[in-house]
């Protein structure tokens, strides 16, 4: 490799000005944490799918807010997220216990149910809604380097995009270390931490209304299908080597940074964007820690074998 | 798996990126070639996921599904970038364009449905038995992972001929809805396909149709709406499993147990008042049963009409109780004491605590049974209270 590629591709995406890159690696940070922390609990829960469904079952929620209100502040899109998830999470649960359906069909037929609803919606009010399907569907991280910052008390602060996602990251990691018992135990057995007296329904309903809270948060940021990718990719990474929970909180802490600092460089390197650049790069990186698992167990195998 | 059709719609993204790249233009046939190629891949690495790691299904397909879509995302944004390529229009491929619908889709989509048909109606019963139980399909010497792969194979030129004219959410609505439904109509394969089939027209008709009336209305997003509505449809008002036919039954049976309850509370009075009585008082019946007044003298007018008791007019304050009427009222306590004998002698229940369950299961027991539990016991003549078990008389009635 000469040295004018190895610049082109190493030194050059950052180059920006550092307040910028701090800006968009710590806005990835914060939505893969966030996400992360929450997919971890989700993929203990074997229901991980469930990120992919709300995702999408939100979209009628934020059109029908926006219409009502007028507005797209950020209060009003949490209220209509947290009734669309509402009525998602009742809908499946209805058709669970009113019928033979299994879970996974229940869901797919909701949220497509809820999405074409939304789609419908949109196309109605065509004229009154600036929130067309693309801008839920993509998300630009990049946006956030144009967005002017909040002055508060003559100090100049990060955009508000960027402040929901810490007070949403905060918002999740208080969640899940206050309710570590609970979720923990109804992960593992349901029915042991019911007979426990631990409330597991209160536990679930509020994971499903967290979820949908950092769902719409990220959508902005990373749109509704790359969130999925935020959800899962760090907490599963985290989960191939560990086997203790906080161990793997920790894990999926890291794993995050790295797909953060990494997505940003191959965004501004490729110019494409920066949420598709995070999902690539969080592929590949659990692709390696996973190879890496493998090379180290079959040496540990060759190694046993000849004592 | 019904969410694998939904991971494999978003993973054929950089499939489609690759088949462009292959020879840098947007023929329809290198295309769907790629797809195929990354959703068979994606199906693979689900597995393999499945297999080889702590993860389970839910989580290898959520990370097949937007793993391989970013991936996908980031190939489409280096290809714009490619100076001459005319790409304009590939991120497309997967929201669908319904409007610019050509020949060739359709004649696509025609040659995938009779391929899909031929191989269900070649494989039916190999099919069958492996959907219920691969493991002794297997053992039967039918080669289960070959008809696995050949349905992979199948579901990935579906979802890929779908997904150009429809889009990616639609694709799985139309694998689910429809299939969710015939499940919920009936218990039997071929009319569940044959349903599955026809739900799928019928939302495809109905959901264009709305998009033709109403200008400029989106068809796909009717398309899954009609076929949600088809689905909630199905749930109530599915024969033997829906919402409403379930509910009649329990409401029937809830009306039985009222009957037989008040039948047995008559018997019980005329055991109060002692032998040879022939009248009986509302007033103590009321007293006596657990039934609210206006639901215990509706019944007692049903009563009335199916000629179980002689009660002239409303106002009189007793009644007597017809032939027939002795015979259902003898039988039900039969069941019950005879019931609580069985527990009490059989299962080793405690005196006080064989009342609760006789209390369910008096309305459960039918003529074979109460034979066999007679025979069993010996036909008893009193129960573990002491009071003597009715005789029922076949000629009675």
């Amino acid at each position: 490799m000469n040295s004018e590629v190895f610049i082109e591709v190493f030194r050059d995406p950052w180059l920006l000005e550092w307040r910028s890159s701090l800006l968009l690696v710590s806005m990835g940070w914060l939505v893969a944490i966030a996400c992360g922390w929450l997919g971890v609990m989700l993929l203990l829960r074997r229901i991980a799918m469930m990120g992919d469904t709300l995702s999408h079952s939100l979209l009628p929620g934020l059109v029908i807010a926006f219409l009502i209100t007028g507005s797209r502040a950020t209060w009003v899109m949490w209220i209509g997220a947290l009734v669309a998830a509402g009525v998602t999470i009742v809908l499946i649960e209805l058709i669970q216990r009113y019928s033979r359906i299994k879970a996974d069909a229940a869901m797919g037929v909701v949220f497509s149910f809820m999405f074409a609803l939304g789609v419908i919606l949109i196309t109605l009010f065509s004229r009154q809604i600036d929130l067309d399907a693309d801008c839920v569907l993509y998300g630009e991280l990049l946006y956030l380097m144009v967005e002017p910052g909040v002055h508060w008390m003559g100090v100049t602060l990060p955009p508000a995009a960027w402040l929901r996602m810490v007070v949403i990251a905060a918002l999740v990691i208080v969640f899940i270390l206050s309710l570590y018992k609970e979720l923990l135990a109804s992960a593992f057995d349901n029915d042991w931490a019911g007979s426990a007296g631990l409330p597991n329904r209160f536990t679930h309903h509020t994971l499903m209304a967290i979820l949908s809270l950092t769902i719409v948060s990220a959508f902005e940021a990373v749109g509704a299908i790359l969130v999925v990718a935020m959800l899962v990719f760090p907490g599963a990474t985290a989960l191939l080597h560990c086997r203790r929970l906080p161990l793997v909180l920790a894990a999926t802490s890291f794993h995050s940074l790295v797909i953060s600092l990494a997505g940003f460089h191959l965004s501004i390197w490729l110019n494409v964007s920066m949420a598709a650049a995070m999902a690539t790069v969080a592929m590949l990186w659990m692709i390696s820690i996973w190879s890496g698992q493998k090379i180290k167990s079959k040496k540990k195998d060759n190694l046993t074998c000849a004592t | 798996m019904s969410l694998l059709g939904d991971a494999l719609s978003h993973a054929v993204l950089p499939g489609v990126a690759l088949g462009f790249l292959w020879n840098m233009n947007k023929d329809p046939w290198t295309l769907f070639a790629g797809a195929v190629l990354a959703g068979l891949f994606g199906t693979w690495v689900v597995g393999l996921l499945t297999r080889r790691t702590v993860l389970k299904e839910d989580g290898a397909l959520a990370l097949v599904l937007s793993g391989f879509y970013g991936l996908g995302v980031v190939l489409l944004g280096v290809i714009y970038l490619i100076p001459g390529a005319r790409a304009a229009g590939l991120q497309n491929y997967m929201f669908g364009q319904a409007a610019a619908l050509s020949h060739q889709d359709v004649w696509l989509m025609a040659v995938v449905a009779s391929l899909i048909l031929v191989v269900l109606a070649l494989f039916y019963k190999e099919l069958l038995l492996n959907g219920f139980d691969s493991n002794y399909a297997r053992s039967l010497g039918i080669p289960a992972a070959i008809l696995e792969k050949l349905i992979w194979l199948l579901l990935a030129f579906a979802v890929v001929s779908a997904l150009q004219s429809v889009g990616v959410v639609l694709v799985s609505a139309m694998l689910i809805a429809p299939a969710a439904a015939a499940y919920l109509l009936t218990k039997r394969f071929h009319i569940m396909l044959l349903l599955a089939a026809l739900i799928g027209m019928f939302t495809a008709w109905s959901g264009s149709l709305i998009s033709y009336v109403g200008s400029s209305l989106p068809t796909g997003p009717f398309m899954v709406m009609c076929a949600g509505l088809v689905f909630v449809v199905a749930l109530f008002a599915a024969p033997q499993d829906g919402i409403i036919s379930r509910w009649r039954m329990a409401r029937n049976r809830q009306l039985d147990s009222r009957r037989e309850n008040l039948l047995r509370a008559i018997y019980l009075l005329w055991e109060h008042y002692g032998e040879g009585t022939e009248n009986f008082s509302v007033d103590d019946l009321e007293r006596r049963s657990s039934l609210k007044v206006p639901q215990l003298r509706r019944q007692l007018r049903a009563f009335a009409r199916s000629r179980l008791i002689d009660w002239p007019s409303e106002d009189q304050q007793t009644f007597s109780l017809t032939a027939a009427g002795w015979r259902e009222a003898r039988l039900i306590v039969r069941k019950h004491r005879l019931w609580e004998t069985y527990l009490q002698q059989a299962a080793r229940f405690p005196d006080d605590h064989v009342h609760a369950d006789a209390e369910i299961m008096e309305h459960f027991l039918d003529e074979t049974e109460l034979q066999r539990l007679e025979r069993r016991l010996g036909y008893p003549k009193v129960d573990p209270h002491g009071r003597s078990i009715p005789e029922v008389h076949p000629n009675l009635s």
